[in-house]
């Protein structure tokens, strides 16, 4: 999902950045308002932070011949709240873009909006529709990680899309394009992200039950 | 117990979605040579815009893939190192805990 240095003409990457760049303030006063009011959840937000890193250093191959990555978005964003992710999500992204020349910072703002501003949104909501259908924390937890993963790599493809209409097709030709680049690629690596999602959060639920309780994320079910 | 082979079987499953596409005869995985989509993203612009120019260039990049992969372990490490101890930590608190319930006399 990273759209690589440059490959944005400049009043599209300057217009995702505007566009991101209020998520990313909101988010940054979301976590410290976070932490104010809940200080035993910082090894957990670490963890979740952590999560961010590791999955999104993973270089998965998919069955359709081409190897990306997941995000590890979805597991902060049902457990703080989306506007938490915004900020962890641009740490790494901007890591990566500094010393991994992955994504840019003239991509940034675009890639932001996919990863840490649609990502955890699109977990979170799918999180809360899925625990008032009453599905168990668990697949609630699969779906959320899992769609929210693949909503990213939708969002970048728009986001070229929108910069690069196809000269026979159009904007939705090259959704179409772009989309076959990357969102079918990701289908098995989003299931991928939803499992190892779940498994730490089972751990989670079983060991941090205090920090759950004191977030009020397990009010519903105790 | 239940719950810790619950963790195994998801580890499991991850581990044969990761698998599956490596073992598939190169001609059923689009030739097999597992490049990034990043990558392929870009080849999609050049082909449709091939006047389009990259109008700004990392600042840094990574010397060799050697020196690449180092980074990403690092960043995989660091992110694993984490994780592993907030679940360790919370883990041995929770034990520490009931038996210290189990200990107390009444």
């Amino acid at each position: 999902m990273h759209i690589m240095e440059g490959f944005l003409p400049a009043e599209h990457a300057a217009g995702w950045t505007l566009a991101a760049a209020p998520f990313v303030i909101r988010s940054a006063r979301a976590v410290k308002r976070k932490m104010e009011a809940h200080p035993q959840a910082k090894l957990l937000l670490g963890l979740a932070g952590a999560f961010v890193f590791l999955l999104s250093a993973l270089k998965l191959p998919s069955v359709t011949g081409s190897s990306s990555h997941p995000t590890g978005i979805g597991l902060g964003a049902i457990l703080f709240g989306p506007e938490v992710m915004t900020l962890l999500g641009a740490m790494v992204l901007l890591f990566q873009a500094l010393l991994l020349a992955h994504g840019g910072l003239t991509t940034l703002g675009a890639n932001a909006f996919a990863m840490a501003i649609v990502g955890p949104w699109a977990a979170w909501g799918v999180y809360r529709l899925s625990r008032w259908s009453g599905a168990s924390l668990a697949v609630s937890t699969f779906l959320a990680s899992a769609l929210g993963d693949l909503a990213t790599y939708i969002t970048t493809s728009i986001e070229l899309a929108l910069a690069f209409p196809d000269p026979a097709g159009g904007f939705p030709g090259a959704v179409l394009k772009f989309t076959g680049v990357f969102a079918v690629t990701q289908i098995p690596l989003a299931v991928s992200e939803g499992l190892l999602t779940v498994l730490v959060m089972n751990q989670i639920v079983m060991y941090n039950r205090d920090e759950l309780q004191d977030l009020a994320f397990l009010s519903d079910e105790a | 117990m239940r719950v810790r082979s619950g963790g195994a079987v998801l580890a499991l499953l991850v581990i044969l979605l990761v698998a599956i596409p490596l073992a598939l005869p190169a001609a059923h995985v689009g030739g097999g040579r597992f490049r990034g989509t990043d990558g392929k993203a870009v080849d999609v612009i050049v082909r449709m815009r091939p006047d389009y120019k990259p109008w700004f260039h990392s600042l840094w990049s990574p010397p060799s893939a050697e020196v690449e992969s180092l980074l990403f372990a690092i960043e995989a490490a660091g992110g694993a190192g984490l994780v592993g101890y907030a679940l360790g930590f919370a883990r041995g608190r929770t034990r520490l805990q009931e038996q210290e319930r189990r200990h107390v006399p009444h």
